[in-house]
């Protein structure tokens, strides 16, 4: 066998010679975290949505202020990350550093007013009475204080991550340490905890709106 | 190979105008919903639309933001019917079984 039959074989998929999906090994890891992550979070909201189908007494507490007009400023704050990052990772691509960082710190501050804003939030609920083990609207529901600070939680908890992580991501990436593709995994991680709000929102939210 | 990759990750990076067009979709779709919930529709058919239209909005993050639409197709094919595929089977199990509970005599 030629030297060149032999390169031939070894530039092939299965010889580990090539690159069958064109990612690097720090993007592919993310992806499979995401893709576990997911299935967490799915588990969580069809289990949710069971109790919530089957239960037709559940509480639709939720007025325009301050529930929904809280929980929709913070989706465009979270969308507008999105959007912020999605320009991070095209300007840490072009090579143009500083842009980079401007935008990092855009979604980080666009992080933080959303948790301060959840917060807020959260408080007023738990003032009126609501905890992950009763509510003050109907008490034969008892999961619905634990389904809505479940699953906001463990959502914030992931905002909260992001955002640290994102800072870490901002401070490597202006000293020359990481590279444009560690500015793009951040960002898969992100848009994930965008993309799951995306879900939390309507269920969890909308359908708690008050009727009347 | 070195080539490709490079191409790929030059069609990654997108035009900002692009970026800024899914999020104003993303907006509207999410004032659709906000809309929607002050509509008087019944619970079953309320989820199956705004799990509709969320499904629409993770979409286009995926395809757009997180540049799935970008990547080779063997990374599309390793990551989403997995998905879809867990997902569809939570549901198979929980669903029938909830809407089956709502038609039980009340004691």
């Amino acid at each position: 066998m030629s030297q060149v039959e032999l390169e031939g074989i070894l530039d092939t998929p299965w010889s580990g010679g090539a690159s069958p999906l064109a990612v690097n090994s720090k993007k592919l890891g993310m992806w499979l975290f995401i893709v576990s992550d997911s299935l967490t979070f799915s588990a969580l909201l069809i289990s949710y949505a069971y109790v919530r189908l089957f239960t037709p007494d559940w509480p639709r507490p939720f007025e325009i202020w301050p529930e929904i007009a809280k929980s929709s400023l913070m989706t465009f704050v979270l969308l507008s990350s999105s959007l912020t990052m999605v320009l991070a990772v095209a300007a840490a691509h072009s090579g143009n550093v500083q842009r980079a960082v401007k935008f990092l710190l855009a979604t980080m501050a666009c992080g933080v007013a959303f948790v301060l804003i959840h917060a807020t939030e959260w408080i007023t609920l738990i003032h009126d009475g609501l905890t992950p083990w009763t509510n003050p609207w109907n008490k034969s529901v008892p999961l619905c204080g634990g389904a809505f600070f479940g699953l906001t939680g463990l959502h914030m908890l992931h905002v909260t991550i992001g955002v640290v992580y994102l800072g870490v991501i901002c401070w490597g990436f202006n000293k020359g340490k990481w590279t444009a593709e560690h500015v793009e995994v951040s960002g898969l991680y992100w848009h994930f905890v965008d993309l799951v709000w995306m879900f939390i929102f309507p269920l969890l939210y909308l359908l708690s709106v008050n009727p009347k | 190979m070195h080539a490709t990759l490079q191409l790929d990750q030059n069609d990654s990076k997108g035009n900002p105008k692009l970026f800024y067009t899914v999020w104003v979709w993303l907006l509207l779709i999410t004032a659709a919903e906000i809309f929607l919930a002050y509509e008087r529709i019944e619970v079953h058919l309320m989820i199956t639309i705004l799990l509709g239209l969320s499904l629409i909005k993770s979409a286009l993050i995926m395809a757009y933001f997180m540049h799935l639409r970008f990547e080779r197709l063997g990374l599309f094919l390793m990551v989403v019917p997995a998905i879809v595929f867990c997902i569809c089977m939570m549901m198979i199990v929980l669903f029938p079984d909830s809407l089956h509970l709502t038609h039980l005599p009340q004691y």
